[in-house]
């Protein structure tokens, strides 16, 4: 981007036309964004396509896609840890490009980013035929140690086992826990020089109080933040642009805040690298310059084409096994779109909407992955937009805003897939989740695991009946959570304490206020099949069968018993029951830097492997295979339909899961309706009555199985399918073998 | 909203009906998403029947109206907040009119829009205070031939014909369904017809033309009856555009 480099406006000039006293004060972007946005309440007809320019660009890049695809990775640096300024420039087009930025020097080259865990990149190298760097190896193996040596060490025994057996598993302990999200808006509204010397005096603050431990290590961060912030000018640089004072116009300030962003994912090979809440921020600039007679729609839409081809592009090494747990290469950059505010105003904008327009413009595509704040008030043509690209693509995932409105504001953004979050203000520290089928199983056998035989759990009286009592079995279950709970409570905490010494994010925490709102998040996959155990062995008979060992191994069901995910409150209330007990257990285990204790039911596409680990269930699933997805009912369990399965998940209490509740449906446009253009109408509908039952999220798929099964066979003919899985979207032939069988056994809401 | 029936809602509560199953449906049983029951027992065989297992009473289980609507009223708030209802079909939904009509009663104390799916064929059995708490018929005419409407269903056309008029002169809302089966009912003669007849009702919503489909053959299979048209193609597309035109033609929006 040549133009920017001119002589520095003033700041005045930046905020030409701008409303609003508080923001200018001190850093607060909300205050900005209600001060100035314009809500928009009409339809999608002013829409621009794309233009030439943004075709060649988006054909240039894509046109890389096949060989990455085949290979695993386009291409990788292995010799440079990337830090924010590691890097050469790098670009696709440098010609046509409008928004640039590369996290290393070439498009899809990916860096390694050694703080997190040298074995990781060592790993990940070798997997995809790289030899790892000596340098990089000797450095991060004698010199620097790195956050995944930090965990080891500290790790008792008891976290060892409970990870090996995966009873916990996903732990971010050899990679980055990401999920955290910097408010890059920050960086276009005051540029850096203001964001410096806000920093410095939150610092300044600290100097008069006693040096304790937990002064000397904000000190610390928030000298590493101001590092960050100066790097930060310094890479924006090398691309031409002077970060250090405010965006002046919708170009710059799409480039600065990208350049914010840039800047994390250059440092942070974090599990989701999520965006934010940026369109509505974003239209106030477009606004501006379309008002000023600086742009046309054309050029408005162009500018975001042009980022979000930027944000598609975000890479990260990884390894197959990284793979196997979420696959498809997700990185989550996610963006929170729509919503209402506080005031009652919709903070729906034109550039709402363009985002959305990007996935016809480029094509589907599973990131960035684009996030509908849900509200039955949000105005009409909006929700007809959204249905309508939802039925087109299957790329779009909504969650209630007015779940969250309440509790995290109107500036909330979710990070990754489904977690709240008010943007700059409040972070989380991401504790993957816990096995709540295998659980069961170890209730029954008195805390030794199903597959091997281990005792795991201190030892516990196993259930000794021919049948299973549910009353024995509820106790036993609720022991064996008890120490789960605390096990992973105090895994985590081992976890982030580690992460933040050896991996601390300084550029995502520059970008936060100081102090900032702490959740540990924790998570509980196999919610379906426990409650579906649970409701089994109460409302119907289960014989065990044993082992020479005394092991249960398997069951026999005699006998009817309700599933979870047909509306019924008899086998509903257990789930609920489970979510809402282990919530409560989770909160009696202290927290590092006094976190507040949340929870998600969410598995990304992790249910495939926790299920492959998993022995017979009651509920007669069979060992080995893939538990339901995030909240979900199992698999065919949920026979009446799309309404009645959604109605179940809406029953799970968001005051006891706030980092999020997923469900993932899919429904074949026939299931929608006859006649092709009622289906939006219809999907508009369910959204709003799901909704307003009170739940949370929902992935929409609107798919056959045929596609499926044939792109299945012939990929090459879909590059574009995308589907929604857990709280992301991914290109569904870039999921293994595995997993594409996994969505395709999944329950297809159709209209017969 | 009609007065309410001196005899409901005490007595009706206790009206059973013999019920095959309920489910939910988007867009294809009236308007919305809708909660749809399916009644047991049907007098016509027509021969691409898609719910054999519906035919007999025998085969369904009783209900009561008061557990129907302790399941409808899981959905109420759902129904409402996303414009659907509840729709009774079958089965025929006419075959049990005291049962059918205590539903129909009940949705409408509750506020939900309330929807009959049926052939019309028992249109007699509807009495004006059902019909008062029904928002729309969904009325299936098989075919405009007699002759043919006799081989394919076992029945006659007569008393559907005489059904839409009567739902016309009390000026209940209707959606026309027409099942377009290649070789039986894709006869433009006998489609003109059909249209020109509905096209003179002032209460036609809208005419859809469902194209036949064989996803009932697995239940033929399972019961261990020959399914008649198995060897019947589903229609081409073009064909059902076709005869859509012949319905748009007269000024019927058709779907």
């Amino acid at each position: 981007m040549t133009a920017t480099v001119t002589a520095a406006p003033r700041t005045a000039d930046a905020w030409r036309q701008f409303a609003g006293e508080g923001w200018r004060e001190r850093v607060d972007v909300r205050d900005f964004v209600q001060a100035n946005y314009t809500p928009y309440e009409g339809d999608a007809s002013f829409l621009a396509g794309p233009t030439d320019r943004t075709r060649a660009v988006w054909e240039k890049v894509s046109a890389l896609f096949p060989e990455e695809r085949s290979r695993g990775v386009l291409d990788v640096d292995p010799a440079t840890p990337s830090t924010i300024t590691s890097h050469a420039p790098g670009y696709i087009d440098r010609d046509r490009e409008l928004i640039v930025g590369l996290q290393t020097d070439a498009p899809l080259k990916r860096a390694i980013m050694p703080n997190g865990g040298i074995r990781m990149v060592e790993n990940s190298l070798k997997a995809y035929g790289y030899a790892p760097d000596a340098f990089v190896t000797k450095v991060f193996g004698t010199y620097r140690k790195t956050h995944n040596d930090g965990v080891f060490d500290a790790y008792t025994p008891a976290m060892r086992t409970a990870r090996k057996v995966g009873i916990i598993t996903g732990l971010p302990d050899a990679y980055g826990r990401g999920r955290i999200i910097g408010d890059y808006r920050r960086v276009a509204l005051y540029g850096t020089d203001r964001l410096i010397e806000a920093k410095k005096a939150e610092r300044a603050a600290l100097d008069a109080r006693p040096s304790t431990a937990d002064v000397i290590r904000d000190r610390e961060e928030l000298a590493e933040q101001l590092k960050a912030l100066r790097e930060l000018t310094e890479m924006a640089t090398a691309y031409g642009c002077d970060v250090s004072r405010p965006a002046a116009t919708a170009h710059e300030a799409v480039q600065w805040l990208y350049l914010g962003y840039l800047a994390a994912v250059k440092e942070q090979n974090g599990a989701a690298m999520s965006l934010g809440r940026t369109s509505t921020f974003l239209d106030v600039y477009l606004q501006r310059d379309l008002d000023e007679g600086l742009i046309d729609e054309r050029r408005a839409q162009e500018l975001i084409d042009d980022f979000v081809i930027k944000l598609r592009i975000v890479r990260f090494l990884r390894t197959p096994e990284y793979d196997a747990l979420f696959s498809g290469d997700p990185t989550w950059v996610t963006e929170s779109i729509g919503g209402i505010g506080l005031d009652g105003r919709t903070l729906v904008t034109r550039s709402s909407f363009r985002f959305l327009q990007t996935l016809y413009n480029l094509g589907p595509a599973p990131e960035p992955n684009l996030t509908v704040l849900w509200s039955p008030r949000l105005p009409a043509g909006f929700k007809e937009f959204c249905a309508q690209v939802s039925i087109d693509t299957s790329a779009v995932q909504y969650e209630s805003d007015d779940l969250m409105r309440p509790r995290t504001g109107d500036d909330t953004a979710i990070a990754c897939c489904v977690s709240a979050m008010a943007v700059g203000r409040q972070m989380q520290f991401f504790g993957a989740r816990v096995n709540l089928a295998k659980a069961l199983l170890y209730a029954v056998n008195g805390g030794r695991d199903e597959m091997t035989g281990e005792q795991v759990t201190p030892e516990m009286p196993p259930l000794t009946g021919d049948h299973l009592d549910y009353e024995e079995l509820a106790a036993a279950y609720d022991r064996v959570l008890e120490w789960l709970a605390q096990t992973y409570v105090d895994a985590l905490n081992v976890i982030h304490y580690m992460h933040d010494k050896y991996a601390y994010e300084r550029i995502e925490m520059a970008l936060h206020d100081y102090p900032v709102h702490r959740f540990m998040a924790c998570g509980i996959a196999g919610l379906s099949v426990a409650a579906d155990s649970l409701s089994a062995v109460k409302y119907a008979r289960v014989k065990v069968f044993r082992d020479a060992t005394g092991l249960a191994v398997d069951f026999a069901t005699e006998g009817e018993f309700p599933a979870y995910g047909n509306n019924d409150d008899r086998a509903d209330s257990i789930a609920v029951g489970l979510v809402e007990s282990f919530m409560a257990k989770v909160r009696r285990h202290p927290t590092y830097r006094d976190a507040e204790h949340t929870q998600s039911v969410l598995t990304i596409t992790s249910n495939v492997v926790y299920g492959k680990h998993t022995g017979n269930t009651p509920d007669g699933r069979r060992a080995g295979q893939p538990f339901a997805p995030g909240a979900n009912p199992m698999n065919g369990r949920d026979r009446h339909g799309v309404v009645a399965s959604a109605l179940s998940v809406a029953k799970l209490p968001y005051a006891a899961a706030r980092d999020g509740i997923s469900l993932t449906t899919t429904i074949t446009p026939e299931g929608l309706g006859h006649a092709a253009d009622e289906r939006a109408g219809h999907l508009v509908g369910i959204l709003d009555g799901y909704t307003a039952a009170g739940g949370f999220h929902m992935n929409v798929n609107v798919l056959d199985r045929a596609t499926l099964e044939d792109a299945m066979e012939h990929p090459e003919k879909y590059p574009e399918l995308t589907i929604r899985v857990s709280g992301y979207a991914v290109n569904f032939v870039r999921l293994t073998r595995e997993q594409q069988l996994d969505v395709i056994s999944r329950t297809f809401h159709g209209s017969l | 909203m009609s007065p309410v029936n001196p005899l409901s809602p005490v007595i009706s509560g206790q009206v059973t009906g013999r019920i095959h199953s309920w489910d939910l449906s988007t867009g294809v049983d009236g308007p919305g998403t809708r909660f749809v029951l399916f009644v047991s027992g049907c007098p016509l065989r027509c021969l691409y029947c898609a719910n054999p297992d519906t035919w007999h009473m025998r085969d369904g289980r009783t209900a009561t109206v008061d557990e129907v609507m302790a399941e409808i009223e899981k959905y109420r708030a759902f129904l409402t907040t996303a414009g659907g209802g509840v729709t009774i079909t079958g089965g025929e939904a006419l075959l049990q009119p005291a049962f059918t009509g205590a539903l129909l009663r009940r949705c409408k104390e509750a506020g939900l829009h309330t929807a009959i799916d049926t052939s019309g064929f028992l249109g007699a059995r509807a009495s004006d205070e059902l019909l008062a708490d029904t928002d729309l018929v969904l009325l299936d005419i098989k075919s405009f031939d007699i002759a043919t409407y006799r081989r394919l269903t076992g029945g006659d056309l007569a008393p559907t014909l005489a059904f839409a008029t009567r739902l016309n002169r009390l000026g209940v809302p209707m959606w026309i369904r027409y099942v377009l089966v290649p070789g039986w009912t894709d006869d433009l003669e006998a489609v003109d017809g059909l249209a020109q007849f509905v096209a003179g009702l002032r209460t036609v919503d809208r005419v859809d033309v469902l194209p036949f489909h064989k996803l009932g053959a697995a239940k033929y299979a399972a019961l261990g009856i020959p399914f008649p048209l198995k060897d019947t193609p589903a229609p081409d597309p073009r064909l059902a555009e076709r005869v859509r035109e012949r319905f748009r033609a007269r000024g019927t929006a058709t779907y």
